[in-house]
């Protein structure tokens, strides 16, 4: 493999050097939710909560509009998002479901279709 | 010395920790794949190995991307759990095996691994799901656990041949290791799986079942694929196979599949379940 390559996979956004670099605040937040004392604070207050961490406009949009794919879009790693899910009481059918436009329910059934290799 | 006794590939999402404390076990989602656990427990129960090596990655516990360590290893007589953001019961801590992890650590180093070694360390579902599911109620206190840490987050990423090279370094610093120990060692994750993006929830039943025959017979064989490929072909987070390849790495000679237990969806992902006995090494 050819260093640095770059992979190009449609609808999907790997977390490399240029989102880790574009997302670090966005990130570093979510992992701060690791602690309630954060979330609370958060919760508080998340206008404030962001500006702590410098988030960029467009990532304190994203976080207000609980836009799953503009935070990815923004640098947000999935694992650390989840704990931004998990403060939101989301599980990762829900986190599916806003992403791909599907109803939690149908995002279920294409799961079940998934696993029986039926796709 | 010490020998490893055989392998164990397993999921550790989080949802079965979840299901596991809210007694879900018999449910019509759940039970095809806790009917896969009884005779692994019962080869554990059997076969009563004193470490468990176990190769996870961590999730946004332990690590953040400030200092990400491509493989980590743990080197404490003790690991705690903690709260990953949704404020999960505390489960009793997880013994450690000092001795054998130091002797790994430093053999690992003079391999060409730079570990990055850990006296303390939380531990995440990672590596307590797959202990809860081998010994349910958390009754695991009595096994010694050695945590193997693979980036599996943040690209770049050991890539699958290296896993598996690691997995082969590690087979080797457990048999120079002189006390007579049992050792079992637990790839866990995966399989395919895709948590982000409009591509989210693509699970790759028939890749999974190759992988599986390919860890029997030819593990050799994955690591012809880049990570990229693996995120391409298994999903994003498919690249979580590279826990399972590093323990078919430890395994040595013939490799006999003892049971197996395949079973998609579970929450997001393709769940693979299997017990590997290997040659073991000439006394």
């Amino acid at each position: 493999m050819a260093t640095n390559e770059k992979r190009d996979i449609p609808g999907t956004y790997l977390f490399d050097s240029t989102m880790a670099k574009k997302g670090y605040g966005l990130n570093k937040m979510c992992f701060s939710f690791n602690n309630q004392e954060a979330r609370d604070e958060f919760n508080a207050d998340p206008d404030a909560y962001c500006d702590k961490f410098n988030l960029t406009e467009a990532q304190k949009k994203a976080i207000k509009e609980k836009d799953i794919i503009a935070m990815l879009r923004e640098g947000g790693s999935i694992y650390y998002l989840a704990k931004y899910a998990g403060l939101l009481k989301l599980n990762m059918q829900d986190i599916g479901a806003l992403q791909t436009g599907m109803s939690v329910e149908e995002f279920k059934d294409m799961l079940v279709k998934n696993g029986r290799g039926e796709v | 010395m010490a020998n490893i006794i055989g392998g164990i590939t397993t999921s550790h999402i989080p949802a079965i920790a979840n299901a596991m404390a809210n007694g879900l076990e018999d449910t019509p989602y759940w039970k095809p794949f806790f009917d896969g656990y009884p005779p692994v427990r019962d080869w554990l129960n059997e076969k009563k190995p004193d470490v468990i090596i176990l190769f996870y990655n961590d999730h946004g516990l332990e690590f953040f991307i400030d200092k990400k360590p491509t493989f980590a290893i743990g080197v404490a007589d003790e690991y705690h759990n903690a709260d990953e953001g949704w404020g999960i019961p505390t489960i009793p801590p997880v013994t450690g095996e000092s001795d054998l992890s130091w002797h790994i650590a430093n053999s690992l180093v003079e391999d060409g691994f730079d570990m990055t070694i850990c006296q303390e360390m939380k531990v995440d579902h990672g590596l307590t799901v797959p202990l809860n599911l081998m010994w349910p109620g958390h009754n695991y206190g009595h096994v010694k656990v050695i945590p193997v840490c693979i980036n599996c987050e943040q690209h770049p990423m050991p890539q699958p041949k290296r896993t598996f090279a690691l997995g082969q370094a590690i087979g080797r610093a457990v048999q120079s290791f002189d006390d007579d120990l049992k050792v079992a060692v637990f790839g866990t994750g995966g399989m395919s799986h895709q948590l982000d993006g409009e591509r989210a929830g693509i699970i790759n039943r028939e890749f999974d079942l190759m992988c599986l025959d390919k860890l029997v017979s030819d593990p050799e064989d994955l690591t012809k694929y880049s990570n990229f490929d693996l995120a391409e072909i298994a999903g994003a987070q498919g690249v979580e196979l590279n826990m399972l390849i590093a323990m078919r790495g430890c395994l040595i000679g013939d490799v006999k599949e003892l049971h197996r237990n395949y079973h998609a969806p579970i929450s997001n992902t393709g769940s693979g379940l299997m017990l590997l006995e290997h040659t073991m090494p000439e006394k």
